[in-house]
């Protein structure tokens, strides 16, 4: 598990790590650890899967992937599991998730990101998920976003095009 | 920045992951690209000034540290803004975003743990007077190895 030292670790290297020669150093003043310690422990928590990955974080919106949709699923429970797996191995999925239905409104339990720098793009990865769920897709609807709110400051996205929905 | 270099789509396509984890890790990248510490330097620095990457460091997956949930809320568009700010004002609020559908406005939530979650939540409710739908991850599906960028344009 996760101690004191740890917390530290990742809330000082949430805004990114420093673009200075040494960046682990500078974590590790900050901390009053060594550089050593402050690695080490970056790299246990890796092992462990508390850090997915380090590198750079891209932001789609600003490389041109302008059709950002939130594809959501209706599959039978028995189901979610194995499909959930397939579709977050696609590599143009961002996010795959199993969350509850909220019947009788929201049918959907998988969620699933796709990124497209066109419609036609976003839409062909949709049908590449819609070919793989197969008469287990019991329903689906596409959700782009009009207007990013809240992240990293206020701007405004792209309009959505057609929504679809191919069952 | 007008236009993507070579060198910023190495850093960008190459370096989503297995970033060196060594005293001198940019140094460690400008021998394997061979390039100098500083161009890389330069480089990640140009990226982040114009936003195409918004930091470089460790991705930490959703409910791992704190517990966070989807709330999905249906609000007439006039309004949306309004209710919207009110939202983002929640630092537990990380995401907040308008989408086209009858659940038009879709935000995350993160806490330290389910109480506070739901209290936050329960506040929102409150001080909108539009109910929250509440989508909590069940289970991450995803297997994180960063996302490969098509580059050919940018």
């Amino acid at each position: 598990m996760l101690d004191d030292i740890d917390r530290n670790i990742i809330q000082a290297t949430q805004a990114g790590l420093p673009l200075t020669p040494q960046p682990y150093q500078a974590i590790a003043d900050q901390l009053g650890l060594t550089a050593e310690q402050v690695m080490q422990r970056l790299s246990v928590m890796q092992n462990n899967g508390i850090i997915r990955r380090i590198g750079a974080v891209p932001n789609h919106y600003k490389l041109g992937y302008r059709f950002n949709g939130m594809t959501v699923w209706n599959i039978p429970d028995q189901f979610i599991d194995e499909l959930g797996q397939k579709v977050g191995q696609l590599e143009f999925v961002s996010h795959c998730y199993h969350r509850p239905r909220n019947l009788p409104s929201w049918p959907y339990n998988l969620f699933a990101m796709v990124h497209g720098k066109t419609q036609q793009a976003a839409d062909q990865q949709i049908q590449q998920i819609t070919d793989l769920l197969g008469e287990h897709n019991l329903g689906c609807d596409v959700l782009y976003s009009t207007k990013i709110l809240k992240k990293t400051g206020f701007r405004t996205g792209n309009p959505a095009g057609n929504r679809l929905c191919l069952d | 920045m007008k236009q993507l270099t070579t060198l910023h789509k190495q850093l960008l396509n190459d370096y989503q992951r297995d970033f060196p984890l060594s005293t001198r890790p940019y140094q460690d990248i400008a021998e394997t690209l061979g390039v100098t510490e500083d161009q890389v330097l330069s480089a990640f620095t140009e990226l982040n000034a114009s936003g195409f990457i918004s930091r470089i460091g460790p991705v930490i997956p959703p409910n791992h540290i704190g517990v966070s949930a989807l709330v999905a809320m249906s609000v007439p568009e006039p309004k949306l803004q309004q209710v919207a700010d009110i939202i983002s004002a929640h630092p537990e609020v990380n995401h907040n975003y308008e989408r086209e559908h009858r659940f038009n406005l879709w935000f995350v939530v993160i806490a330290s743990d389910a109480e506070h979650l739901s209290s936050v939540i329960d506040e929102i409710e409150q001080q909108t007077a539009y109910p929250a739908m509440r989508l909590p991850m069940l289970d991450d599906f995803f297997i994180d190895l960063g996302f490969k960028l098509d580059l050919n344009n940018a």
